[in-house]
This record gives structure tokens, sequence and C-alpha cells, in this order.
């Protein structure tokens, strides 16, 4: 006879239209035997009635469809960044307002560090809210002369490094010119690297390899911590360069007895031709497991809106600035569409800007007609500009769209002053828009790049407040209902996973955010604010406090 | 202490042609070793009769060449080429089809050991104007253009010279500071595409079989202000492509002068040299009178 549990709760939102609400919830091997009352449950034979989320409400298990687990190696660094953050132990670690502040939290890092050459690494820093403040060497030459000190910057591209860095990299002279490296007075570089290319050299000698796209073993236990403390049962790995190795740790960790979360790391489509990529994906496939779900591609069409680099259609930039990049060429992209629908694997595509959100749609189209599938669910990723007309298109290409909906928290005031203008800024994330196109839709933190919090994206989407408290696109926010649908069944849809997860419903994953609030009753503001007490997964019980 | 080695960043749209270029730059290496950087080996580059072997990450081409491939990462890859114990002559990066090759070259400024050696930037004769009014790729290619130290119009044998002519204005007219080569199959020099070769440490002129170009050796040069001189050769119009050589300051130092297009690089010689400039040009275009005056030092 099968061991059942019955899980009774303040209340299970179980997701399901068919059976919304619910108090009890049995679990058999590790998979939702019914939902509904204990007499009900009770009809299955005999059980073991477990009481502790008595007082709680239980979700199903969130499920991040942007992610990086990059995060979760970043942890082993100094959290430099603006606003509070907590890490995956659960420590709260204050925003630094200032560089002073910078520097001195680096300083107490570095007190503690034994060795003398050990190099003492940061990362999250964003200046854009200090009045864009640049740091200088000078500044992290307080933090040590005699090992190299880099900061990097919360997009990702740009680092901050001491004097001991850069002459270990050898860049330590005069005459350099890039329009990556500034120089100061004397001639020698300040020290703020801009662009990957010129970060790669003294990366290794801070504390950053090249490899930072994938996580190591620590940094993936790392990320499914944050995972637990989140409600995250499910989470994407947006993308991974996955070669034979990082495929290796990661079948290795998330096989752990312990470890409580499924991961579905998507490859990057650059460094394989369009034919190798599709043959290596297919590949991985076979390697699945459970808690491991490869297969997946994931393509970069353009940049990033904050950066300048996302392709805009006309007006372009508000402040002027020229275009942004394409990161793959068009045919490049319009041959990977055809061989993914052919082989029949999944691609998400990020696109920032709309001329690149408009360029997927047309190429897609084709590709389409060419090799149809009509439940390909390609995924739209950010897809931050879209317009109305764009939704109505993706959506009858049978498209999803994954948006970043607290973008307009932490940068939605840089975007209405700066980047697209009051216009475009207000309808960025078109939330609402995209769903009365008819397009299933998640939500997402692209984490590290803003923190893994579902319930704090459904905050940004329900209220669009802007960091400095304005509302910003009131018509464009949606309903509590739809932000929850967003974070377990829209992204588990986007997953091709929504017969498995996303909803408490038979025959699924026994996986549950378990929360101390109940989100659907509470005041849309509190939303962001619900404790999380931790997570079931698969069956198995992960309380964020004994992590 | 080994010389920089140069870098040639070779640019272009998918089709301008930089498959044909490259592997006839392998087969007229004539000795250079060269190493080409491509970002993955998929829509192999390099002619299969050309393969010596090949791994995951390198293939080891006749005549001591060899072809990478960096995925994401070209920083790490020319980090690495420089540690080889064999280092090459010269390292040619083709660019991806939307790269802005300017920002690749910049990119080799910082790293020690390598030296630009200009910037290529390919153009389909036939797609080249269309490309540039496309909605999505027009900007991405005019600013690959303008970024350019040489332009190699290509395929010019699939339309008639007329267009060649327009297209080439066009191209001139779209980044003024270019010089514009014209070929069909990538016939090139090599010298064009990399630059003069140094036997010996001493830039040498070569006969050309493709009878377009010259190549012309200046030796009568006075001591000068080399910057001036570099500069007036290189922006003076009078139909440089590439040009390399040593020449003396009034002081009696020594300084290497390199020119591609209207780029010019001018370094301090390790040692005393033979003085003398290698110019090459196409047949015609290359004003040796007046490069001749500029050299004498009577140029204003």
């Amino acid at each position: 006879m099968p061991n059942t549990t019955i899980f009774s709760a303040k209340k299970i939102i179980t997701m399901n239209p068919s059976r919304p609400e619910a108090s009890h919830v049995a679990v058999r091997d590790g998979r939702i035997l019914g939902v509904g009352s204990l007499e009900e449950l009770a009809t299955w034979g005999d059980y073991t009635l477990d009481t502790r989320f008595e007082d709680k409400v239980l979700m199903p298990g969130f499920v991040e469809g942007h992610a990086h687990a990059m995060e979760g190696s970043l942890w082993a660094k100094v959290y430099c960044g603006w606003f509070d953050r907590a890490d995956p132990n659960g420590k709260l670690w204050m925003g630094v307002k200032s560089v002073d502040a910078v520097v001195e939290r680096l300083q107490e890092a570095e007190a503690v560090l034994e060795d003398a050459t050990t190099p003492l690494s940061g990362w999250q820093l964003d200046p854009i809210y200090m009045d864009n403040t640049t740091v200088t060497r000078a500044d992290l030459d307080r933090v040590s002369t005699t090992r190299a000190v880099g900061v990097l910057h919360a997009s990702g591209h740009i680092m901050n490094v001491n004097t001991k860095a850069l002459e270990l990299a050898g860049m330590l002279k005069q005459g350099l010119n890039h329009p990556g490296i500034p120089l100061g007075a004397d001639g020698f570089p300040t020290g703020e690297l801009k662009g990957p290319e010129v970060m790669t050299p003294v990366g290794p000698f801070v504390g950053y390899e090249r490899n930072m796209l994938d996580a190591d073993e620590t940094g993936l236990r790392n990320f499914a911590k944050l995972c637990v403390r989140t409600g995250t049962t499910t989470i994407t790995d947006l993308a991974s360069r996955m070669d034979d190795d990082a495929v290796d740790v990661m079948l290795r960790v998330t096989n752990e007895p312990n470890y409580p979360v499924r991961l579905m790391p998507f490859r990057f489509f650059m460094g394989l031709s369009a034919k190798e990529l599709i043959v290596a994906v297919l590949a991985f496939k076979k390697r699945s497991t459970d808690r491991l779900r490869l297969g997946q591609i994931k393509i970069v069409v353009d940049g990033s809106i904050q950066g300048f680099s996302a392709r805009l259609r006309w007006p372009g930039y508000h402040n002027g600035a020229p275009n942004g990049l394409w990161y793959i060429a068009p045919e490049h992209l319009s041959e990977l569409l055809h061989l993914a629908l052919e082989a029949g694997l999944q691609v998400h595509t990020h696109t920032n800007g709309d001329q690149a959100t408009q360029l997927v749609l047309e190429k897609l189209g084709p590709a389409l007609q060419a090799h149809p599938n009509p439940d390909h669910r390609f995924t739209l990723q950010h897809c931050q500009l879209a317009d109305a007309a764009q939704f109505r298109t993706a959506a009858k290409l049978g498209m999803c769209v994954n948006l970043f909906a607290n973008h307009h928290f932490y940068w939605g005031d840089e975007h209405y002053a700066l980047t697209v203008g009051p216009d475009r800024a207000t309808r960025m994330n078109a939330c609402r828009t995209a769903l009365d196109s008819g397009m299933p839709m998640a939500i997402h933190s692209d984490a590290p790049v803003t923190p893994l919090g579902p319930l704090f994206t459904a905050w940004a989407a329900v209220n669009r407040i802007t960091a400095s408290g304005r509302v910003q696109g009131e018509e464009e926010r949606i309903q509590v209902h739809e932000a929850l649908w967003a974070i377990t069944m829209g992204a588990a849809y986007t997953l091709h996973l929504d017969g498995e997860i996303g909803s408490i419903e038979t025959g699924k994953k026994a996986d549950f955010a378990v929360l101390e609030v109940d989100p659907t009753a509470c005041d849309p503001m509190l939303l962001k604010d619900i404790g999380v007490w931790g997570t079931v997964q698969g069956g198995r019980i992960f309380p964020a406090a004994s992590l | 202490m080994r010389q920089d080695i140069p870098v040639i960043v070779i640019g272009g749209y998918l089709g301008a042609g930089k498959t044909t270029l490259l592997n006839h730059l392998l087969r007229h290496a004539d000795g250079r070793k060269i190493a080409i950087l491509v970002n993955e080996f998929g829509d192999l580059p390099i002619d299969a009769d050309l393969i010596e072997a090949k791994d995951d990450e390198m293939i080891a081409i006749s005549g001591g060449c060899i072809c990478c491939s960096f995925g994401s990462d070209m920083t790490a890859a020319l980090i690495k080429l420089a540690q080889l114990d064999s280092a090459p002559d010269y390292v040619v990066i083709e660019a991806s089809g939307v790269a802005m090759p300017g920002a690749v070259a910049a990119s080799i400024s910082f790293l020690d050991g390598f030296n630009l050696g200009g910037v290529v930037v390919l153009a389909d004769s036939e797609r080249i104007r269309a490309q540039a009014a496309d909605e999505y790729l027009g900007d991405t290619m005019l600013r690959q253009i303008s970024d350019a130290d040489l332009i190699v119009q290509t395929k010019i044998d699939l339309i008639s010279s007329d267009v060649v002519q327009d297209v080439r204005d066009w191209l001139g007219s779209a980044n003024p500071k270019a010089q514009v080569v014209a070929t069909a199959q990538g016939r090139l020099p090599p010298e064009v595409i990399l630059g003069v070769e140094m036997v010996a440490g001493q830039p040498q002129a070569s006969a050309h079989a493709d009878a377009g170009y010259e190549s012309r050796v200046f030796s009568e040069i006075p001591p000068c202000d080399p910057i001036k001189l570099a500069k007036s050769l290189a922006t003076g119009a009078v139909g440089i492509i590439r040009a390399k050589g040593f020449v003396a300051d009034q002081a009696g130092q020594n300084w290497l002068i390199q020119i591609v297009g209207e780029r010019f690089d001018v370094t301090l010689a390790k040692a005393k040299e033979h003085i003398a400039v290698v110019c090459i040009g196409r047949k015609g275009a290359l004003k040796t009178g007046a490069i001749g005056v500029m050299f004498a030092g009577d140029a204003d």
C-alpha cells in the first residue's frame, strides 16, 4: 500500500478553475492524489494527516520562467546593490546608498580575508541611483592596494576595479584607446571597464572567471535556496552555455536527494552553428530528469533598453541615442527557427526593443508555414516595448510572452525620462494588453538582474509603482488573480509544463508555495511583503527556516 | 622581445564573401603563419583540402596556419593565441555578420602583444545598397562600412562594370576615409589584406601575381617628423592602400610607420633599422610622384 499524506491548510488556492479553493490536498509518490475536503480525500484509503500547514496558505509552487543560475554564484561575492536584498541564507543585506558605503562594505569583507592576495569581488553596483556617480580605482584602492578588487554592475556589462587589478591585467598604462576604457586626467584608466571584451582580461584577477553564465555546484545549491525562500519550485536558467561539464554538474547537483527545485536550463544559441546547435540540444534532451529539464534553446536578438543596445522602431531612443545592436543576423534567426520547429525543440527569444520583437514575428510566420506546429509555444522573453498590434500577431502565431513586469520598479523612472520617453514608458511590459490580446503570459525577474521573487514581480504587475513611487501605466495594471496565474500556470505554460505543474490538481507534481498570508485577500500593495514559509517540491518539505 | 602581432578584423554581412576571401588568403599565405579566429566552425569557412587536422577548438591548416573558434569570448581566445609557443605572424578575426567591426577592433587596442592591422569590411556589389536600405539591417550595414579602413567590394564578376563603378562611388561616399578595392572570388594579394610583409624585420616589396596592384619601395627618406609624414601619406589622397616601413626623426631615432586607409600608426622602433617604406596601391592609382615628394619632405 503506497503512503498517502493529506495536508490540511488554512486555505489552498489551487489555480484550477474547476475547483479554485480547498482545505486539504493528498500527496502520494510526490504527486497530487487529490484536492478537496478531508472526507473526500479519505476515500483513497489509509493516510497520514499532516497539520503543519494548518495556519498557512498553499499555492502551487511558483514557476520562474526567466532567471539565471549565476544568481546563486554571485552570492559568494559582496553584495553592493542599491536595494535591500536577501541572500540564500536568509540574511537581508541593506542596500548601499553611496560610494563611501560601497567602499565601507567592501572594507568589512576585506578585513576578514586571511591571504594577502585573494581577490575581492562585489556585485550589483548601480550608480544610476547615485546620480550616475563614477566609481574610480582610487575609491576601490581604499579597500586594498595589495589585492585585486572588482565590482560588477547590476547590468552585468560594466565593472569597476582597483589599481592592483589593472596592474595584474597589464592594463595600468597610458595611451589606451578604447571607448570602454575611460581614462583619467593622468592618462591612466580610471578603473571603469565597460563591455564584456574589456572586462574579460581583468575578470580572472578579481574573481570573475569567463564562464560566469554557468553556476558552479555551490552556486546551484544557493540558487535553489533562494527558490525555497521565494516559494519557487520550478525555475529556468536562461541561458546556459551548457558544455558537457556544465551539464554534468547540473545533473549531479539537481539529483542530490534534497535538491528542492526543478531546473530548466536553456542552451544559449551562440558558439555553435544553427545545425550544430540543434544536434547538441537534441542530445541534451535525452539526458533530462524530473529535476533537470534539458532541450530548449534561448536566442538573444538585441540588447537592453537602459543600455541603449535594444533595437527600437521609429522614433528610436528618446534622448537621440543611435539604435541598438543585433546579436543575431536575421537569416541566422530564421534558420534557427526553421530547424528548431522541424526538430520539435522549443525556442525562447530575448527581444527588448520593439524592432527586435517585430523581426521575430516576421521570421516565425514563414517558418511555421514551412514546419506547422500548432503547439510550439515559442516565447517572447522580456518583449518590453511590444505594442498591441505585435501582441495580436504574436497571439495569432501561437506565441507566448514572458514580460519583465518588475522593470518599472527598478528602471521605470529612467525609461520615462531618458530611454523611451513618457508615452512608451507607460506602455512598457503591457500585461493588460497582452492578456486582452489572448496571449499566454508569464512575468519574470531575470534574476540576478533583479531579485528572484515571484510575489514581488506579481506586485509590480498589479501596481506598476516605480522606484520614485509613481504609478507608471495604470491602464496596463492587471488583477491579483491574473498576476498569480502568471507566476504559476502562465509560466508553466510557456515551458510546456502546464500538464505537470502550475496548479494544485490531481495527477500533478506535489509542488506548493507555503505562504503566511492569503494573497487573494490582502491589500494588493502588500503582495510583495507576504511571508514565505518555504516550499513543498515533489512531495518533499522544505522549510526556509532550516535551509 | 617579440613584435606585436598584427590583427586584422574582417567585417561584413552574411554572404559578403568573407569565406571566399579567407580561403584565398590561406592558399596564398606563402609561408606566413596566419591564425583565423571565427565565432564558430559551423558553416566551416575553411576549404576541406586545406585542413590537416581538426578538434573542437582548432583546425590545423597546411602551411602552418590555424583556424580557431572562439564562441562568444574573443578576448580569451586572443590571450590564448599569444601564449602559444609558435605564435602566428598574423591574426585575422572574422567578425559576425551583425557585429560592429570597429568595436571588435577597439578591443584589440588594450591587449598586450597585439597591434591592430586594420579593419577590412566586405561589401557584396550586388546586394550592399539594398542591404543599406533594409529596415532592419540598414543602419548596421552603414555603421560597418564607416568602421572600415579598407572596403573590399566583392563579386564584381556578377555585375556590369558600370554598376561596379556606381557601387564603388557609393561606398566611397559612405566612408570617404577608407580605400575601396574591388575583387571577384576574393582574389586580393595577401599584403592588401594583411599588410606589408616583414622579412628579417624589414618590410618587403613583393611582386604581385595580380597585375592590378603594385608595391613601391621608397628609401630616399631624409630625417622627418614621423607622425606628420604618416598623416600626410594616409590622408593625402595618393592612393596608398597599405604602407609600412621605418623612418628616422631629426634626433636620429627610428620609427615604424604603418598605414591602412586613413588609419596610421607610428611607434618608436626598438633598434636602428634600415630606412625604407613600402607602399601598396592599385596600379595606376598609386601616385608615386606625389608620394616621393612627401618622403622628400617638400610636401608643404
